[in-house]
Protein backbone atom coordinates (compact mmCIF):
# COMPACT_ATOMS: atom_id res chain seq x y z
CA UNK A 1 0.00 0.00 0.00
CA UNK A 2 2.20 2.84 1.26
CA UNK A 3 5.90 2.15 1.17
CA UNK A 4 8.42 4.63 2.51
CA UNK A 5 12.04 3.74 1.90
CA UNK A 6 14.98 5.51 3.54
CA UNK A 7 13.52 8.99 3.35
CA UNK A 8 15.76 11.83 4.46
CA UNK A 9 14.81 15.48 4.75
CA UNK A 10 17.06 18.29 5.91
CA UNK A 11 15.87 21.84 6.33
CA UNK A 12 18.24 24.74 5.56
CA UNK A 13 21.09 22.45 4.47
CA UNK A 14 24.54 23.97 4.60
CA UNK A 15 23.54 26.80 6.94
CA UNK A 16 23.92 27.29 10.67
CA UNK A 17 20.19 26.52 10.97
CA UNK A 18 20.58 23.12 9.32
CA UNK A 19 18.16 20.67 10.86
CA UNK A 20 17.64 17.03 9.98
CA UNK A 21 13.89 16.55 10.14
CA UNK A 22 13.81 12.98 8.85
CA UNK A 23 16.80 10.71 9.10
CA UNK A 24 16.61 7.60 6.92
CA UNK A 25 13.01 6.76 7.77
CA UNK A 26 11.42 3.60 6.39
CA UNK A 27 7.85 2.57 6.97
CA UNK A 28 5.37 0.24 5.36
CA UNK A 29 1.62 0.53 5.72
CA UNK A 30 -0.64 -2.33 4.73
CA UNK A 31 -4.10 -1.83 3.36
CA UNK A 32 -6.50 -1.01 6.17
CA UNK A 33 -3.76 -0.14 8.66
CA UNK A 34 -4.66 2.63 11.06
CA UNK A 35 -1.35 3.85 12.45
CA UNK A 36 -1.07 6.47 15.17
CA UNK A 37 2.12 8.51 15.33
CA UNK A 38 3.42 10.13 18.52
CA UNK A 39 6.60 11.95 19.38
CA UNK A 40 7.87 15.17 20.90
CA UNK A 41 7.99 18.50 19.09
CA UNK A 42 10.44 18.46 16.21
CA UNK A 43 10.45 14.67 16.04
CA UNK A 44 9.58 14.80 12.34
CA UNK A 45 5.93 13.71 12.50
CA UNK A 46 4.55 16.60 10.47
CA UNK A 47 7.48 16.46 8.05
CA UNK A 48 6.69 12.80 7.46
CA UNK A 49 3.11 13.71 6.58
CA UNK A 50 4.29 16.55 4.34
CA UNK A 51 6.53 14.09 2.51
CA UNK A 52 3.65 11.69 1.92
CA UNK A 53 1.22 14.39 0.79
CA UNK A 54 3.88 15.93 -1.45
CA UNK A 55 3.70 19.33 0.18
CA UNK A 56 7.49 19.29 0.57
CA UNK A 57 9.97 17.56 -1.75
CA UNK A 58 11.95 14.57 -0.52
CA UNK A 59 15.76 14.95 -0.30
CA UNK A 60 16.51 11.27 -0.78
CA UNK A 61 14.76 7.94 -0.53
CA UNK A 62 11.61 6.75 -2.22
CA UNK A 63 7.90 6.79 -1.60
CA UNK A 64 5.41 4.60 -3.39
CA UNK A 65 1.68 4.07 -3.24
CA UNK A 66 0.29 0.75 -4.49
CA UNK A 67 3.67 -0.19 -5.87
CA UNK A 68 4.34 2.86 -8.01
CA UNK A 69 6.64 5.66 -6.98
CA UNK A 70 4.93 9.00 -6.37
CA UNK A 71 8.11 10.76 -5.34
CA UNK A 72 8.07 13.17 -8.27
CA UNK A 73 4.34 13.74 -8.29
CA UNK A 74 3.31 17.27 -7.25
CA UNK A 75 1.03 17.61 -4.24
CA UNK A 76 -2.15 18.32 -6.21
CA UNK A 77 -1.63 15.19 -8.31
CA UNK A 78 -0.90 13.07 -5.26
CA UNK A 79 -4.15 14.31 -3.75
CA UNK A 80 -5.88 11.73 -5.93
CA UNK A 81 -4.51 9.08 -3.57
CA UNK A 82 -4.01 11.01 -0.36
CA UNK A 83 -6.68 12.72 1.73
CA UNK A 84 -5.56 15.04 4.46
CA UNK A 85 -6.95 16.85 7.49
CA UNK A 86 -4.83 19.68 8.89
CA UNK A 87 -4.36 20.72 12.49
CA UNK A 88 -5.89 24.14 11.85
CA UNK A 89 -9.69 23.75 11.58
CA UNK A 90 -9.69 26.71 9.16
CA UNK A 91 -7.24 25.04 6.76
CA UNK A 92 -9.37 22.25 5.35
CA UNK A 93 -12.39 24.17 4.08
CA UNK A 94 -13.12 27.27 1.98
CA UNK A 95 -14.85 29.74 4.33
CA UNK A 96 -16.66 31.82 1.70
CA UNK A 97 -18.20 28.81 -0.01
CA UNK A 98 -21.21 26.93 1.27
CA UNK A 99 -21.14 23.52 2.89
CA UNK A 100 -22.48 21.86 -0.25
CA UNK A 101 -19.98 23.68 -2.48
CA UNK A 102 -17.11 22.56 -0.25
CA UNK A 103 -18.37 18.99 -0.43
CA UNK A 104 -18.74 19.25 -4.21
CA UNK A 105 -15.09 20.30 -4.41
CA UNK A 106 -14.04 17.34 -2.29
CA UNK A 107 -16.18 14.96 -4.32
CA UNK A 108 -14.05 15.64 -7.42
CA UNK A 109 -10.80 14.67 -5.71
CA UNK A 110 -8.42 13.35 -8.34
CA UNK A 111 -10.98 13.73 -11.12
CA UNK A 112 -11.29 16.15 -13.99
CA UNK A 113 -13.17 19.33 -13.15
CA UNK A 114 -15.24 20.46 -16.08
CA UNK A 115 -18.26 22.60 -16.77
CA UNK A 116 -20.85 20.37 -15.13
CA UNK A 117 -22.81 21.95 -12.28
CA UNK A 118 -20.90 21.66 -9.04
CA UNK A 119 -23.96 21.02 -6.89
CA UNK A 120 -26.66 18.92 -8.51
CA UNK A 121 -29.81 17.56 -6.96
CA UNK A 122 -28.33 14.08 -6.88
CA UNK A 123 -25.09 15.22 -5.28
CA UNK A 124 -27.02 17.26 -2.73
CA UNK A 125 -28.90 14.15 -1.62
CA UNK A 126 -25.61 12.31 -1.27
CA UNK A 127 -24.11 15.18 0.77
CA UNK A 128 -27.14 15.22 3.03
CA UNK A 129 -26.75 11.54 3.71
CA UNK A 130 -23.04 11.85 4.42
CA UNK A 131 -23.56 14.86 6.70
CA UNK A 132 -26.21 12.93 8.59
CA UNK A 133 -23.48 10.58 9.77
CA UNK A 134 -21.71 13.50 11.50
CA UNK A 135 -24.78 14.04 13.68
CA UNK A 136 -24.15 17.78 13.83
CA UNK A 137 -27.30 18.89 12.04
CA UNK A 138 -25.25 20.20 9.11
CA UNK A 139 -27.47 18.31 6.66
CA UNK A 140 -30.05 21.07 7.18
CA UNK A 141 -27.56 23.85 6.51
CA UNK A 142 -26.21 22.84 3.11
CA UNK A 143 -26.29 26.42 1.82
CA UNK A 144 -24.68 27.98 4.89
CA UNK A 145 -21.25 29.54 4.45
CA UNK A 146 -18.61 27.33 6.03
CA UNK A 147 -17.06 30.42 7.63
CA UNK A 148 -20.11 30.55 9.91
CA UNK A 149 -19.42 27.12 11.41
CA UNK A 150 -17.56 26.52 14.67
CA UNK A 151 -14.05 25.08 14.69
CA UNK A 152 -15.33 21.65 15.66
CA UNK A 153 -17.96 21.65 12.93
CA UNK A 154 -15.41 22.77 10.35
CA UNK A 155 -12.99 20.06 11.42
CA UNK A 156 -15.71 17.41 11.22
CA UNK A 157 -16.56 18.68 7.75
CA UNK A 158 -12.86 18.63 6.77
CA UNK A 159 -12.66 15.05 7.96
CA UNK A 160 -15.66 14.11 5.88
CA UNK A 161 -14.24 15.93 2.84
CA UNK A 162 -10.88 14.19 3.21
CA UNK A 163 -12.38 10.75 3.55
CA UNK A 164 -15.72 10.27 1.79
CA UNK A 165 -14.16 9.71 -1.62
CA UNK A 166 -12.15 6.89 0.00
CA UNK A 167 -8.61 7.94 -0.87
CA UNK A 168 -5.93 5.26 -0.70
CA UNK A 169 -4.35 6.96 2.29
CA UNK A 170 -5.81 9.29 4.90
CA UNK A 171 -3.42 11.63 6.71
CA UNK A 172 -4.54 13.22 9.96
CA UNK A 173 -2.17 15.87 11.29
CA UNK A 174 -3.06 16.47 14.95
CA UNK A 175 -6.50 17.24 13.68
CA UNK A 176 -8.05 17.37 17.15
CA UNK A 177 -5.28 19.40 18.82
CA UNK A 178 -6.79 22.84 18.21
CA UNK A 179 -10.25 21.91 19.52
CA UNK A 180 -11.66 22.09 23.03
CA UNK A 181 -11.80 18.69 24.80
CA UNK A 182 -15.47 18.08 24.05
CA UNK A 183 -15.12 18.87 20.33
CA UNK A 184 -11.87 16.93 20.16
CA UNK A 185 -13.67 13.90 21.56
CA UNK A 186 -16.41 14.29 18.98
CA UNK A 187 -13.97 14.50 16.08
CA UNK A 188 -12.02 11.55 17.49
CA UNK A 189 -15.16 9.43 17.60
CA UNK A 190 -16.05 10.50 14.06
CA UNK A 191 -12.55 9.61 12.91
CA UNK A 192 -12.91 6.16 14.36
CA UNK A 193 -16.24 5.50 12.69
CA UNK A 194 -15.31 7.00 9.30
CA UNK A 195 -12.04 5.07 9.09
CA UNK A 196 -13.85 1.87 10.04
CA UNK A 197 -16.69 2.51 7.61
CA UNK A 198 -14.43 2.94 4.56
CA UNK A 199 -11.55 0.69 5.78
CA UNK A 200 -9.17 3.58 5.14
CA UNK A 201 -5.44 3.17 5.42
CA UNK A 202 -4.71 5.93 7.90
CA UNK A 203 -1.74 7.70 9.40
CA UNK A 204 -2.71 9.87 12.37
CA UNK A 205 -0.30 12.18 14.17
CA UNK A 206 -1.35 13.07 17.69
CA UNK A 207 0.04 14.59 20.85
CA UNK A 208 -2.44 12.72 22.94
CA UNK A 209 -0.96 9.39 24.07
CA UNK A 210 -4.26 8.09 25.37
CA UNK A 211 -5.80 8.78 21.95
CA UNK A 212 -2.83 7.16 20.21
CA UNK A 213 -3.35 3.99 22.21
CA UNK A 214 -7.11 3.93 21.88
CA UNK A 215 -7.29 4.39 18.09
CA UNK A 216 -5.85 2.26 15.36
CA UNK A 217 -4.11 -1.06 15.09
CA UNK A 218 -0.53 0.11 15.23
CA UNK A 219 1.48 2.83 16.93
CA UNK A 220 4.81 4.34 16.01
CA UNK A 221 6.86 6.73 18.07
CA UNK A 222 9.24 9.20 16.47
CA UNK A 223 12.19 11.01 17.95
CA UNK A 224 14.73 13.29 16.30
CA UNK A 225 13.75 12.32 12.79
CA UNK A 226 13.63 8.59 13.34
CA UNK A 227 11.05 5.96 14.15
CA UNK A 228 12.20 4.65 17.53
CA UNK A 229 9.28 2.42 18.42
CA UNK A 230 6.79 0.40 16.37
CA UNK A 231 4.01 -1.25 18.37
CA UNK A 232 1.76 -3.85 16.75
CA UNK A 233 -1.95 -4.27 17.43
CA UNK A 234 -1.54 -7.07 19.95
CA UNK A 235 0.91 -5.27 22.17
CA UNK A 236 -0.84 -1.95 21.69
CA UNK A 237 -4.09 -3.39 23.05
CA UNK A 238 -2.53 -4.05 26.45
CA UNK A 239 -0.34 -0.95 26.61
CA UNK A 240 -1.06 1.97 28.92
CA UNK A 241 0.17 5.55 28.83
CA UNK A 242 2.73 4.92 31.62
CA UNK A 243 4.02 1.92 29.63
CA UNK A 244 4.47 4.17 26.64
CA UNK A 245 6.26 6.83 28.68
CA UNK A 246 8.53 4.23 30.20
CA UNK A 247 9.31 2.85 26.77
CA UNK A 248 10.11 6.35 25.53
CA UNK A 249 12.40 7.10 28.47
CA UNK A 250 14.15 3.77 27.99
CA UNK A 251 14.83 4.25 24.27
CA UNK A 252 15.71 7.88 24.62
CA UNK A 253 18.06 7.09 27.49
CA UNK A 254 19.61 4.30 25.49
CA UNK A 255 20.16 6.45 22.45
CA UNK A 256 21.72 9.15 24.58
CA UNK A 257 23.96 6.58 26.20
CA UNK A 258 25.04 5.29 22.82
CA UNK A 259 25.96 8.74 21.71
CA UNK A 260 27.76 9.44 24.94
CA UNK A 261 29.76 6.26 24.46
CA UNK A 262 30.53 7.01 20.86
CA UNK A 263 31.35 10.62 21.62
CA UNK B 1 -27.04 61.13 -18.65
CA UNK B 2 -28.14 58.44 -21.11
CA UNK B 3 -24.64 58.28 -22.47
CA UNK B 4 -23.36 57.85 -18.91
CA UNK B 5 -25.71 54.90 -18.43
CA UNK B 6 -24.61 53.35 -21.72
CA UNK B 7 -20.96 53.77 -20.85
CA UNK B 8 -21.58 52.44 -17.36
CA UNK B 9 -23.16 49.26 -18.71
CA UNK B 10 -20.36 48.76 -21.24
CA UNK B 11 -17.74 49.33 -18.56
CA UNK B 12 -19.67 46.84 -16.45
CA UNK B 13 -18.14 44.12 -18.62
CA UNK B 14 -14.67 45.33 -17.68
CA UNK B 15 -15.73 45.53 -14.01
CA UNK B 16 -16.90 41.91 -14.17
CA UNK B 17 -13.43 40.96 -15.36
CA UNK B 18 -11.83 42.87 -12.49
CA UNK B 19 -14.30 41.24 -10.11
CA UNK B 20 -13.07 37.79 -11.19
CA UNK B 21 -9.47 38.54 -10.27
CA UNK B 22 -9.86 41.02 -7.43
CA UNK B 23 -12.69 39.33 -5.51
CA UNK B 24 -12.86 35.71 -6.68
CA UNK B 25 -9.17 35.01 -7.14
CA UNK B 26 -8.07 37.57 -4.53
CA UNK B 27 -5.44 38.84 -6.95
CA UNK B 28 -4.91 42.56 -7.69
CA UNK B 29 -4.28 42.35 -11.41
CA UNK B 30 -2.85 45.48 -13.02
CA UNK B 31 -2.68 43.88 -16.46
CA UNK B 32 -6.09 45.40 -17.23
CA UNK B 33 -4.60 48.85 -17.93
CA UNK B 34 -2.79 47.29 -20.87
CA UNK B 35 -5.19 44.55 -21.96
CA UNK B 36 -8.11 46.98 -22.24
CA UNK B 37 -6.19 48.95 -24.84
CA UNK B 38 -4.99 45.76 -26.50
CA UNK B 39 -8.62 44.72 -27.04
CA UNK B 40 -9.41 48.13 -28.48
CA UNK B 41 -6.28 48.20 -30.64
CA UNK B 42 -6.76 44.74 -32.10
CA UNK B 43 -10.45 45.29 -32.82
CA UNK B 44 -9.85 48.73 -34.34
CA UNK B 45 -6.97 47.66 -36.60
CA UNK B 46 -8.88 44.61 -37.79
CA UNK B 47 -12.01 46.65 -38.52
CA UNK B 48 -9.96 49.19 -40.44
CA UNK B 49 -8.46 46.30 -42.41
CA UNK B 50 -11.90 45.10 -43.39
CA UNK B 51 -12.52 42.32 -40.91
CA UNK B 52 -16.21 42.13 -39.88
CA UNK B 53 -16.82 43.94 -36.60
CA UNK B 54 -18.10 40.91 -34.58
CA UNK B 55 -15.03 38.89 -35.52
CA UNK B 56 -12.71 41.81 -34.81
CA UNK B 57 -14.34 42.26 -31.41
CA UNK B 58 -13.83 38.60 -30.54
CA UNK B 59 -10.22 38.78 -31.68
CA UNK B 60 -9.77 41.77 -29.39
CA UNK B 61 -11.12 39.76 -26.47
CA UNK B 62 -8.86 36.82 -27.31
CA UNK B 63 -5.78 39.06 -27.40
CA UNK B 64 -6.63 40.27 -23.91
CA UNK B 65 -6.93 36.67 -22.75
CA UNK B 66 -3.39 36.04 -24.00
CA UNK B 67 -2.18 39.05 -22.00
CA UNK B 68 -3.85 37.61 -18.89
CA UNK B 69 -2.21 34.28 -19.59
CA UNK B 70 1.21 35.93 -19.67
CA UNK B 71 0.62 37.58 -16.29
CA UNK B 72 -0.59 34.24 -14.94
CA UNK B 73 2.47 32.38 -16.12
CA UNK B 74 4.80 35.06 -14.71
CA UNK B 75 3.01 34.83 -11.37
CA UNK B 76 2.73 31.05 -11.07
CA UNK B 77 5.59 29.48 -13.00
CA UNK B 78 7.88 32.48 -12.66
CA UNK B 79 6.98 33.07 -8.99
CA UNK B 80 6.94 36.82 -9.55
CA UNK B 81 4.87 38.84 -7.12
CA UNK B 82 1.32 39.31 -8.43
CA UNK B 83 1.38 43.10 -8.51
CA UNK B 84 4.73 43.15 -10.28
CA UNK B 85 3.68 40.46 -12.77
CA UNK B 86 0.68 42.61 -13.72
CA UNK B 87 2.79 45.75 -14.02
CA UNK B 88 5.34 43.96 -16.22
CA UNK B 89 2.67 42.80 -18.65
CA UNK B 90 0.95 46.17 -18.58
CA UNK B 91 4.13 48.07 -19.44
CA UNK B 92 5.10 45.58 -22.13
CA UNK B 93 1.62 45.91 -23.64
CA UNK B 94 2.09 49.64 -24.10
CA UNK B 95 4.72 48.98 -26.76
CA UNK B 96 2.79 46.07 -28.21
CA UNK B 97 -0.37 48.17 -28.46
CA UNK B 98 1.51 50.87 -30.35
CA UNK B 99 2.87 48.20 -32.70
CA UNK B 100 -0.63 46.85 -33.29
CA UNK B 101 -2.07 50.29 -33.95
CA UNK B 102 0.91 51.67 -35.87
CA UNK B 103 0.19 55.10 -34.38
CA UNK B 104 -1.19 56.35 -31.11
CA UNK B 105 -4.75 56.92 -32.28
CA UNK B 106 -6.94 54.96 -34.70
CA UNK B 107 -10.19 56.67 -35.74
CA UNK B 108 -13.12 54.40 -36.62
CA UNK B 109 -15.51 57.09 -37.76
CA UNK B 110 -16.29 55.85 -41.26
CA UNK B 111 -15.87 52.16 -40.49
CA UNK B 112 -18.56 49.55 -40.06
CA UNK B 113 -18.54 48.77 -36.34
CA UNK B 114 -20.91 47.00 -33.97
CA UNK B 115 -22.28 50.42 -33.08
CA UNK B 116 -22.98 51.50 -36.68
CA UNK B 117 -26.45 49.87 -36.90
CA UNK B 118 -27.42 51.49 -33.60
CA UNK B 119 -26.14 54.86 -34.66
CA UNK B 120 -27.80 54.64 -38.08
CA UNK B 121 -31.11 53.74 -36.46
CA UNK B 122 -30.70 56.69 -34.13
CA UNK B 123 -30.90 54.45 -31.08
CA UNK B 124 -27.66 55.49 -29.38
CA UNK B 125 -28.31 57.65 -26.36
CA UNK B 126 -31.88 56.41 -26.09
CA UNK B 127 -33.77 53.93 -23.96
CA UNK B 128 -33.43 51.10 -26.48
CA UNK B 129 -29.68 51.15 -26.61
CA UNK B 130 -29.51 51.35 -22.82
CA UNK B 131 -31.73 48.28 -22.70
CA UNK B 132 -29.57 46.52 -25.30
CA UNK B 133 -26.36 47.26 -23.41
CA UNK B 134 -28.01 46.17 -20.17
CA UNK B 135 -28.98 42.85 -21.77
CA UNK B 136 -25.43 42.38 -23.08
CA UNK B 137 -23.93 43.05 -19.65
CA UNK B 138 -26.45 40.75 -17.99
CA UNK B 139 -25.78 37.92 -20.44
CA UNK B 140 -22.11 38.07 -19.52
CA UNK B 141 -23.00 38.35 -15.84
CA UNK B 142 -25.16 35.22 -16.00
CA UNK B 143 -22.48 33.36 -17.94
CA UNK B 144 -20.02 34.18 -15.14
CA UNK B 145 -22.52 33.16 -12.46
CA UNK B 146 -22.99 29.83 -14.22
CA UNK B 147 -19.29 29.31 -14.80
CA UNK B 148 -18.45 29.94 -11.16
CA UNK B 149 -20.93 27.30 -10.03
CA UNK B 150 -19.50 24.52 -12.20
CA UNK B 151 -16.91 22.07 -10.88
CA UNK B 152 -14.20 24.11 -12.55
CA UNK B 153 -15.63 27.43 -11.37
CA UNK B 154 -15.89 26.20 -7.79
CA UNK B 155 -12.25 25.18 -7.87
CA UNK B 156 -11.42 28.71 -9.06
CA UNK B 157 -13.40 30.20 -6.19
CA UNK B 158 -11.60 27.89 -3.77
CA UNK B 159 -8.22 28.87 -5.25
CA UNK B 160 -8.88 32.45 -4.17
CA UNK B 161 -10.43 31.44 -0.88
CA UNK B 162 -8.15 28.70 0.49
CA UNK B 163 -5.37 27.63 -1.82
CA UNK B 164 -3.86 25.04 0.53
CA UNK B 165 -7.21 23.30 0.88
CA UNK B 166 -7.99 23.09 -2.80
CA UNK B 167 -4.52 21.80 -3.61
CA UNK B 168 -5.03 19.06 -1.03
CA UNK B 169 -8.18 18.17 -2.96
CA UNK B 170 -6.25 17.75 -6.18
CA UNK B 171 -6.54 21.06 -8.01
CA UNK B 172 -3.54 22.49 -9.82
CA UNK B 173 -3.91 26.05 -8.55
CA UNK B 174 -1.41 27.36 -11.10
CA UNK B 175 -3.80 26.28 -13.81
CA UNK B 176 -6.88 27.80 -12.20
CA UNK B 177 -5.02 31.06 -11.55
CA UNK B 178 -3.81 31.34 -15.15
CA UNK B 179 -7.25 30.44 -16.49
CA UNK B 180 -8.97 33.07 -14.36
CA UNK B 181 -6.50 35.76 -15.35
CA UNK B 182 -7.05 34.88 -19.01
CA UNK B 183 -10.86 35.03 -18.70
CA UNK B 184 -10.70 38.24 -16.71
CA UNK B 185 -8.44 40.01 -19.18
CA UNK B 186 -10.47 38.59 -22.04
CA UNK B 187 -13.52 40.37 -20.63
CA UNK B 188 -11.53 43.56 -20.07
CA UNK B 189 -10.28 43.47 -23.67
CA UNK B 190 -13.79 42.74 -24.94
CA UNK B 191 -14.89 45.87 -23.12
CA UNK B 192 -11.99 47.79 -24.66
CA UNK B 193 -13.02 46.63 -28.13
CA UNK B 194 -16.62 47.72 -27.52
CA UNK B 195 -15.64 51.08 -26.03
CA UNK B 196 -13.40 51.83 -29.02
CA UNK B 197 -16.33 51.19 -31.35
CA UNK B 198 -18.70 53.15 -29.13
CA UNK B 199 -16.53 56.26 -28.96
CA UNK B 200 -15.30 55.86 -32.54
CA UNK B 201 -11.57 55.54 -31.93
CA UNK B 202 -8.90 53.50 -30.20
CA UNK B 203 -6.23 55.40 -28.33
CA UNK B 204 -3.05 54.02 -26.84
CA UNK B 205 -3.67 55.80 -23.55
CA UNK B 206 -7.32 54.80 -23.15
CA UNK B 207 -6.49 52.12 -20.57
CA UNK B 208 -4.44 54.28 -18.22
CA UNK B 209 -5.82 54.13 -14.71
CA UNK B 210 -8.53 51.72 -15.76
CA UNK B 211 -7.76 49.33 -12.90
CA UNK B 212 -9.00 52.06 -10.55
CA UNK B 213 -12.24 52.33 -12.49
CA UNK B 214 -12.64 48.57 -12.18
CA UNK B 215 -11.83 48.53 -8.48
CA UNK B 216 -14.11 51.51 -7.86
CA UNK B 217 -16.95 49.70 -9.64
CA UNK B 218 -16.44 46.49 -7.68
CA UNK B 219 -15.98 48.11 -4.28
CA UNK B 220 -18.66 50.80 -4.62
CA UNK B 221 -21.13 48.40 -6.20
CA UNK B 222 -20.69 45.79 -3.51
CA UNK B 223 -20.81 48.40 -0.75
CA UNK B 224 -24.17 49.59 -2.06
CA UNK B 225 -25.78 46.40 -3.33
CA UNK B 226 -24.07 43.76 -1.20
CA UNK B 227 -22.20 40.59 -2.02
CA UNK B 228 -24.06 37.87 -0.16
CA UNK B 229 -23.78 35.46 -3.06
CA UNK B 230 -22.32 35.33 -6.55
CA UNK B 231 -25.59 36.34 -8.17
CA UNK B 232 -25.85 39.56 -6.14
CA UNK B 233 -22.12 40.24 -6.13
CA UNK B 234 -21.78 40.18 -9.92
CA UNK B 235 -24.96 42.23 -10.32
CA UNK B 236 -23.56 44.75 -7.85
CA UNK B 237 -20.40 45.02 -9.94
CA UNK B 238 -22.38 46.16 -12.98
CA UNK B 239 -24.36 48.50 -10.74
CA UNK B 240 -21.08 49.87 -9.41
CA UNK B 241 -19.82 50.54 -12.94
CA UNK B 242 -22.99 52.50 -13.70
CA UNK B 243 -22.76 54.45 -10.45
CA UNK B 244 -19.16 55.28 -11.24
CA UNK B 245 -20.12 56.70 -14.66
CA UNK B 246 -22.90 58.74 -13.07
CA UNK B 247 -20.46 60.15 -10.51
CA UNK B 248 -18.14 61.12 -13.38
CA UNK B 249 -21.08 62.61 -15.27
CA UNK B 250 -22.08 64.80 -12.35
CA UNK B 251 -18.47 65.70 -11.58
CA UNK B 252 -18.07 66.91 -15.17
CA UNK B 253 -21.36 68.74 -14.90
CA UNK B 254 -20.09 70.46 -11.78
CA UNK B 255 -17.28 72.04 -13.77
CA UNK B 256 -14.42 69.57 -13.41
CA UNK B 257 -12.64 68.66 -16.63
CA UNK B 258 -11.93 65.14 -17.99
CA UNK B 259 -8.31 65.33 -16.85
CA UNK B 260 -9.50 65.53 -13.25
CA UNK B 261 -11.24 62.18 -13.55
CA UNK B 262 -8.22 60.08 -12.56
CA UNK B 263 -8.07 61.99 -9.29
CA UNK B 264 -11.81 61.52 -8.80
CA UNK B 265 -11.40 57.77 -9.44
CA UNK B 266 -8.58 57.46 -6.94
CA UNK B 267 -10.49 59.45 -4.30
CA UNK B 268 -13.59 57.34 -4.92
CA UNK B 269 -11.66 54.10 -4.35
CA UNK B 270 -9.92 55.48 -1.26
CA UNK B 271 -13.26 56.63 0.12
CA UNK B 272 -14.91 53.29 -0.62
CA UNK B 273 -12.06 51.46 1.10
CA UNK B 274 -11.70 53.72 4.15
CA UNK B 275 -15.18 54.95 4.98
CA UNK B 276 -16.57 51.56 6.03
CA UNK B 277 -13.57 51.13 8.34
CA UNK B 278 -14.25 54.49 9.98
CA UNK B 279 -17.82 53.51 10.60
CA UNK B 280 -19.30 56.07 8.26
CA UNK B 281 -20.82 53.65 5.79
CA UNK B 282 -21.28 50.90 8.34
CA UNK B 283 -24.87 51.89 8.76
CA UNK B 284 -25.64 51.26 5.09
CA UNK B 285 -24.38 47.64 5.08
CA UNK B 286 -26.14 46.96 8.37
CA UNK B 287 -29.43 48.20 6.97
CA UNK B 288 -28.85 45.95 4.01
CA UNK B 289 -28.13 42.98 6.24
CA UNK B 290 -31.24 43.54 8.28
CA UNK B 291 -33.27 43.31 5.13
CA UNK B 292 -31.51 40.20 3.89
CA UNK B 293 -31.56 38.64 7.36
CA UNK B 294 -35.33 38.61 7.28
CA UNK B 295 -35.21 36.65 4.06
CA UNK B 296 -32.96 33.81 5.17
CA UNK B 297 -33.27 31.13 7.81
CA UNK B 298 -32.43 32.45 11.27
CA UNK B 299 -29.53 30.09 11.92
CA UNK B 300 -27.44 31.75 9.21
CA UNK B 301 -27.87 35.18 10.63
CA UNK B 302 -25.99 35.37 13.85
CA UNK B 303 -22.42 35.41 12.54
CA UNK B 304 -23.18 37.41 9.43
Amino acid sequence: MLLIENITKTFFPGTVNERVALNDVSLQLNTGDFVTVIGSNGAGKSTLLNMISGKLPIDSGDLSIDGSSVKRMPDYARAAYVGRVFQDPMAGTAPDLSIEQNLALALRRGKRRGLAWGVTHKRREFFREELLSLELGLENRLKARVGLLSGGQRQALSLLMASFTQPRILLLDEHTAALDPQRAELVTTLTESIVAKHHLTTLMVTHNMEQALRLGNRLIMMHEGQIILDVDAERKATMTVPDLLAEFAKIKGASLDDRALLG
Amino acid sequence: MNAALELGLLYGIMALGVYLTFRILNFPDLTVDGSFTTGAAVAASLIINGVPAPLATLAGAASGAVAGLVTGVLYTKGRIDGLLAGILTMIALWSINLRIMGKSNLPLLREDTLMTPLRDAGLLGGAWSILLFAVAALVIKFAIDWFLSTDLGLSIQATGNNEQMIRSLGVNTHRTTILTLAISNGLVALCGALIAQYQGFADVSMGIGLILVGLASVIVGQAVFGRRNIFLASLAVIGGAVIYRLVIFFALGAGLNPNDMKLISALLVVAALLLPRWGFLKRIPSLRQMRSAAAVKPNYVKAN
